[in-house]
């Protein structure tokens, strides 16, 4: 989940007369990421550093003149750019006190901005539409400018974007409430125009934010009706047939966002990653109408990530640099550091937990009051322990690492200690912060485990699916990992544990496992309670007294032939001879038959499913639907199989493995000998079950009409004569 | 047993009212209850909670405070009187003006020479007790605050006053506050109103433990006046509090209907300290708790919900017995309704009046189990008011229809009912006999003649009706000069006996043609709860509330041979699991073998010409009976034919043309005129 962080103020905002604006003309990165240049309409630039809150150095224009566009920083040559009047550019360095004596030039055409890449040329952007390279319009400042916007046509929003070796300079443009978008490429210069489509008549957009990944320009822009669209334009478009004529361009909705009453006045919507967009200015969904909010939306589900209330009034501006917002609100300028892990399904619905788990372990019966203070003694005990570990691992002398230091010491150091600071890392990390930091220390040890066959970190990986904070679509690596080393723990505490696995990883498990060898199986150490599970219930004897629902399996052998004619007479004889403990035992090892429990209990779609299963080979087959029907046998010889508190699957969730998997390899099985006396079994199965449910049904009769007699005898009323026998 | 045409009658509205107060005597095991109609009731819990005595209320009596002083019960109430109780009379004794306002609380030393009480101007008064009367003593300090709660410390030395917002110590002897303990209010919109100090127990370790209304329970060092520990146990208001005598455990009763159990342990196994913990919460009402005893095996509570709850703790009695069992209290454990055999009349008893009502009709054809037509519905014909301030305690109607009377504390009203087609008339009887002054109970004799009415010291006064008037015949006195009430009348159907039976267990039977004590039933040590006199053969029949039942034969003067057997077979172990007594005694004159009995959940037919059921048959079987072949049903079937169609029985009445009147009032229906609680329990909440 994206998450808002606690923000803090950078600066007190220079209030204008006019309340609708809050004063910046616009924050640029400088040096680092850690410090800004935030320019004010009312003269002023200003350096600050961002995490000390604090300010490095201001420059302030002479009264009567004013800065026109937001201040730059080339850092080539370390010095700030800036226009003042429209038309005067202004460079200055750091030391460079009074900026009044600092360079100037004055150029022929009125300037719209100035743009500055990393590493590249600041750029000029005239009012015209027209785009100079700073250095080449400093060598002829009087040069003339060319007309490439039309008549009654204005720039509403620009900004410069890398791509790879380009360098771009995007802008929008208002013609008589059309939008037209501008792509204007430096070196060699080609310019693309594309035509915005019109929302409904009147509303323009209220910001724009662009971004660059996947060798497209992605645009966003909002409406003040809360719809929040995306248009994608490739950056190797027609970079021959330039012109003035405008492609239209194609746009989808990304969002809707609800705004409540009215439309949106002052909004403003900005990409952060491929599937998070910042919006402010747009009421928070369950906090009523005040729009006071910044939030983080996830694109992909439509999901409100986070949510943070601003106090003061929102102009609708915003800014991002690296992982920090920057938002105008009140009379202050606020920054709050943000994050936005990669995020599954799982986590943006918050199904990370498994609720039947949790729900399984929780306590049946009523504790005694001695229980309570014994349980509370040992609790206690416990916490001191952490705490004393805690400490002690506070004041150990290594230095504890952060998670970027770890993630770095995965992709070289030895498994030893990546073991160790790992589970350092995950002492320390409290809960909240787990879940961002689990996903990207298991992706970084798979990949390292992929791509060296030496590294594999077996303790660690089940430590970090243990913290049920991983899931599959976070870490699409790990489970067959696991099954390439052959680790089958993990592999089953993946498939517990994981909400989301892919049926296909189902299927390429069951597959492992049935096919492995019982010796390799029972080497593999297994989560004890599902081993007990199943050591109880393969040794439980059947108690001939207990049939579940009038079930018992000798009827169903008396009269299974009867129906399939006289054929069969062999198998009848079979069936025979063959003695009833024979028929108990169970067709796979024990661990085996623990792995393959597992694979039971997944969840699936049986379309999915059902295309992977026809992978398995007949032989496997003909074992998997043994294993199935001694469970199915052991299931319904007793009255409660399940034991309380340990997984286990259920008769249901066998019963349907024992449908896909006929259904995947019906064909095969009808043609193999060895599998006749199974579906022959199988089939009583079916018949009984059949059986059970009509006798339910009838069942279910006769409780409807006790229940419509207790209805009738509920209401009397408050006087009634009645007949009574007695 | 046959078919009957049964009435099944649910408009007796009858609307217990809300507990208010209660105080355990642990000596006598007798609980007692303050309603918040000023009705006190005395429930006895050695003899199977069986409430044996009922004071009916006043009209401006209400009740905050009830204290034992030994056997002597008083009473606090907010029209600023303290009252004592004549528990042999069911009266107050005296009341007296306390001259500080309306009064909070009442609470009496341990020694029981001083009685405390709590006054709305801030002052606590201290009252002597004397023999026959009680006599203010002095003022302790005054207050600026109302006093509320009280509680002495074991020494008598000291006092603990809860008020608004804090709580006070006196010292006893000089009446001179010593120290003050401030009680934080609640926080956010609560923050302004003053907290109420609802509750206080001063412990002998001089630990002072409070319930107030910001929900908290808190525990004071009264030696320095600190605050050791506060519990936060409930968002509203914590009522009510008790401390058992051992001093081990506190229960606190509060206004979301839970009952919290704290208990003085050590927190950890082997460690010294003890410290009051929570242990256990309760959850048997649906409303405020107002009013809570904690005794050393139970905790009993009660309030707004009308019920009064046993709540036995499961670490102090034997599992899986009577005592374990909880008990839930919710009617009178005797009969508010009267039947008029004769004419299909029903009288119903309120505090506040009387509601005569004819049965409905209908053309009676059908097959068992039908709800017949209604050809005529049932009709109020009268709804008397009562005169005076006085609740009415006990009320008859002659089972000939043609006489009412009700009694209360002060004055007996009789009536001559007169019907001429759809009109009543009524007429009141004007004059009475001087003795009829007041009456625990009273009775018609069958043929209406005359009309018994119980008195002071166990008497029974006998007054022949003749029209219009009245005339005193005689006043029957038991020889054992007992001062008990009595509770029990019954006259045989030739109108040749009566029995009486009181509350000391007593039974006398008098002779009415000759006018004298005929014999005295051998006292049983339970206290009886319903008797009759069969038609037939004169046997009394005594049920008592340990479930016991014996027949007396009144011509052998001895038990009878059935009654013998009972009791050396002794009866069904769930009949005597049973928890409420059976109220009413009926016999079937079609059958005399067949006696009909009632409590508050079945009515059973006993056929003394059937085997007695053996202990592990089963006692329920009127549904198997019916499923199995007439020619075994004989072999199958016992003395004890149970019933339990019906629910909430307030009364079960044969009438004289067989027809059977069955009154119920479902609790749903009692619950359902409650105000709406301020919390309400939703799924696992």
């Amino acid at each position: 989940m994206a998450a808002l962080y606690e923000g803090y103020s950078l600066c007190g905002l220079v209030q204008a007369q006019n309340l609708s604006n809050s004063g910046i003309w616009g924050i640029e990165e400088e040096r680092d990421s850690d410090h800004v240049v935030v320019t004010d309409s009312a003269r002023s630039v200003t350096l600050y550093k961002v995490t000390d809150q604090k300010p490095l150095g201001s420059w302030t224009l002479k009264q009567g003149q004013t800065l026109t566009c937001p201040a730059v920083f080339n850092s080539q040559t370390k010095e700030y750019v800036a226009v003042s009047d429209n038309k005067v550019i202004r460079i200055w360095k750091e030391e460079n006190v009074f900026l009044d004596k600092a360079f100037k030039s004055t150029v022929s055409s009125d300037v719209w901005g100035i743009h500055c890449a990393r590493e590249g040329q600041p750029v000029v952007l005239f009012q015209c539409g027209a785009v100079r390279v700073l250095d080449s319009l400093l060598s002829a400042p009087q040069q003339p400018i060319e007309e490439v916007l039309v008549q009654e046509e204005a720039i509403r929003w620009s900004t410069n974007i890398t791509a790879e070796t380009q360098q771009f300079v995007v802008f929008t443009t208002e013609q008589k409430g059309d939008y037209f978008l501008y792509l204007q490429r430096l070196n060699p210069k080609t310019l693309q125009k594309y035509r915005l489509e019109r929302e409904e008549p009147g509303l323009s957009p209220l910001s724009f934010s662009a971004s660059y990944r996947d060798k497209h320009i992605h645009l966003l822009y909002i409406y003040p009706n809360g719809h929040i669209y995306q248009s994608v334009v490739p950056v190797r478009g027609r970079g021959a047939d330039e012109g003035s004529q405008a492609l239209p361009l194609p746009r989808s909705q990304v969002l809707r966002l609800p705004v409540g009453e009215g439309l949106l006045e002052a909004a403003s919507a900005l990409v952060l990653d491929e599937a998070h967009v910042a919006v402010v200015g747009v009421p928070h969904p369950s906090a009523g109408a005040s729009k006071d909010f910044l939030c983080i939306w996830n694109t992909n589900f439509q999901t409100l990530q986070a949510g943070k209330e601003m106090a003061g009034k929102i102009y609708g501006q915003l800014w991002h640099i690296s992982n920090k917002l920057f938002i105008p609100h009140g009379k202050t300028l606020s920054v709050i550091p943000y994050e936005c892990p990669k995020s599954s399904l799982a986590s943006a619905l918050g199904k990370l937990r498994q609720a039947k788990s949790e729900e399984a372990k929780a306590p049946a019966s009523v504790p005694s009051w001695n229980n309570i203070l014994h349980g509370e003694k040992a609790q206690q005990s416990r916490t001191v322990e952490t705490r004393k570990t805690r400490t002690n691992r506070k004041t150990q002398s290594t230095p504890t690492l952060t998670i970027d230091q770890v993630l770095e010491l995965i992709k070289t150091a030895p498994v030893e200690e990546v073991q160790k600071e790992v589970e350092g890392l995950l002492s320390r990390v409290d809960t909240q912060g787990l879940q961002s930091s689990v996903g990207q220390l298991a992706l970084a040890l798979v990949s390292r485990s992929l791509g060296d066959p030496a590294f594999y970190t077996p303790i660690t990986l089940s430590q970090l699916v243990h913290t049920q904070c991983l899931c599959h679509s976070l870490c699409p690596d790990l489970v067959l990992l696991a099954l390439e080393r052959k680790d089958y723990f993990l592999c089953q505490l993946c498939l517990q544990f994981f909400p989301d696995v892919p049926e296909a990883v189902t299927c390429a498990c069951l597959k492992a496992f049935i096919s492995m060898s019982d010796n390799d199986a029972e080497k593999a150490n297994l989560d004890p309670d599902s081993i007990s599970f199943m050591e109880t219930f393969i040794s439980r004897k059947r108690d001939p007294a207990v049939s579940q629902n009038g079930f018992s399996p000798t009827s169903l052998e008396v009269d299974l032939p009867q129906a399939l004619g006289g054929s069969n007479v062999k198998t009848r004889e079979e069936k025979e001879k063959t003695p009833a403990p024979t028929e108990q035992m169970c067709p796979v090892g024990l661990h085996k038959a623990v792995l393959l429990n597992e694979v039971l209990q997944t969840a699936y779609s049986d379309t999915f499913l059902l295309p992977h299963l026809k992978d398995l080979s007949s032989q496997h087959v003909v074992l998997f639907l043994q294993y199935l029907q001694f469970l199915y046998q052991k299931y319904s010889q007793e009255a409660s199989p399940q034991i309380d508190g340990l997984r286990s699957p259920s008769l249901t969730q066998i019963m349907d493995w024992v449908c896909l998997v006929l259904d995947a390899h019906f064909t095969v099985l009808v043609m193999t000998p060895e599998a006749r006396g199974l579906l022959l079994n199988l089939h009583s199965f079916v018949k009984s079950q059949v059986r059970l449910v009509s006798e339910l049904g009838k069942i279910e009769g006769s409780l409807q009409e006790l229940n419509k007699m207790k209805m009738k005898m509920k209401d009397f009323g408050q006087y009634s004569i009645e007949l009574n026998c007695l | 047993m046959g078919e009957f045409v049964v009435h099944r009658v649910r408009f007796f509205d009858y609307m217990p009212s809300a507990i208010r107060a209660m105080a355990f005597n642990n000596r006598s095991e007798r609980l007692a209850l303050a309603r918040a109609d000023g009705a006190v009731e005395i429930f006895n819990f050695a003899d199977n909670y069986f409430q044996e005595k009922v004071i009916p209320g006043q009209d401006n009596r209400t009740i905050e405070a009830l204290c034992w002083v030994g056997q002597r019960l008083f009473s606090a109430s907010l029209n600023g009187e303290i009252t004592e109780y004549d528990l042999e009379n069911l009266r107050p004794r005296y009341s007296m003006v306390a001259y500080g306002g309306p009064i909070w609380t009442i609470s009496s030393n341990n020694q029981g020479t001083l009685l405390a009480v709590g006054c709305e101007d801030g002052m606590v008064k201290m009252f002597e007790v004397l023999e026959e009367r009680i006599q203010f003593q002095r003022n302790l300090d005054r207050q600026k605050s109302r006093i509320i709660s009280l509680s002495w410390h074991p020494s008598g030395t000291l006092i603990a006053a809860g008020m608004m917002d804090m709580i006070r110590i006196f010292d006893a002897e000089t009446g001179q506050a010593t120290h003050r303990l401030l009680v934080e209010r609640g926080v956010g919109a609560s923050k302004s109103k003053e907290v109420v100090v609802w509750s206080v127990a001063f412990l002998s370790d001089r630990t002072i433990i409070s319930g107030d209304s910001a929900g908290k329970v808190q525990v004071w060092d009264g030696l320095t006046g600190t605050l050791v520990r506060t519990h936060l146990v409930t968002k509203w208001d914590v009522l009510a509090l008790s401390v058992t005598q051992d001093e081990s455990s506190l229960a606190v009763g509060t206004s979301e209907g839970t009952v919290i159990q704290f208990q003085f342990l050590s927190s950890t196994v082997d460690q010294r300290d003890k410290e009051w913990v929570r242990t256990r919460t309760f959850k048997n009402h649906s409303h405020d708790v107002r009013a809570l005893a904690h005794i050393e095996t139970a905790v009993i509570s009660g309030g707004m919900d009308t019920q009064l709850v046993v709540r036995p703790l499961l670490d102090k009695v034997e599992k899986n017995t009577q005592e374990s069992a909880l008990r839930k209290m919710a009617f009178p454990h005797r009969s508010l309704v009267c039947c008029a055999k004769k004419v299909g009349l029903l009288l119903f008893q309120f505090p506040e009046h009387l509601e005569l009502w004819r049965l409905g009709e209908s053309d009676g054809h059908g097959k068992p189990g039908d709800s017949l037509a209604v050809k005529s519905k049932p009709e109020k014909l009268i709804q008397l008011k009562r005169k005076g301030e006085d609740h009415i305690c006990c009320s008859a109607l002659s089972p000939c229809g043609g006489w009412m009377a009700y009694s209360t504390v002060s004055s007996i009203r009789l009536y001559r009912l007169q019907y001429d087609n759809n009109n009543v008339s009524i007429i009141k009887v004007s004059k009475l006999p001087k003795v009829l002054s007041s009456a625990h109970q009273l009775c018609f004799s069958p043929d209406s003649s005359k009309l018994f009415a119980s008195s002071s010291q166990s008497s029974v006064i006998v007054v022949a009706l003749n029209r219009s008037e009245c005339k005193y015949l005689y006043t029957f006195r038991p020889k054992s000069g007992s001062r008990q009430p009595v509770h029990l009348l019954s006259a045989s159907e030739d109108g040749k006996w009566l029995a009486t039976a009181n509350t000391g267990c007593e039974i006398y039977v008098y002779n009415l043609e000759k006018l004298k004590l005929h014999c005295k039933v051998p006292v049983y040590s339970s206290c009886p709860t319903a008797l009759a006199i069969h038609p037939v053969s004169s046997n009394l029949i005594m049920v008592h509330a340990d479930q016991q039942i014996f027949e007396y034969s009144l011509v052998q003067k001895e038990y009878t041979e059935w009654s013998r057997k009972l009791q050396k077979h002794g009866l069904h172990s769930l009949w005597l699991e049973r928890d409420t007594p059976i109220v009413h005694i009926n016999f079937n004159p079609r059958n005399p073998a067949h006696i009909i009995l009632h409590d508050t959940f079945m009515f059973c037919i006993i056929d003394q010409s059937l085997p007695l059921p053996e202990a592990k048959s089963l006692l329920y079987n009127q549904m198997t009976l019916r499923s199995v072949p007439e020619s075994e049903r004989l072999r199958h079937s016992h003395a004890f034919k149970i019933c339990k169609n019906f629910q909430h029985l307030m009364c079960v009445s044969l009438m004289e043309d067989h027809s059977l009147v069955v009154v119920e009032r479902p609790l749903q229906d009692i619950m359902s005129q409650l105000p709406a609680p301020v919390r309400q329990k939703k799924f696992a909440t």
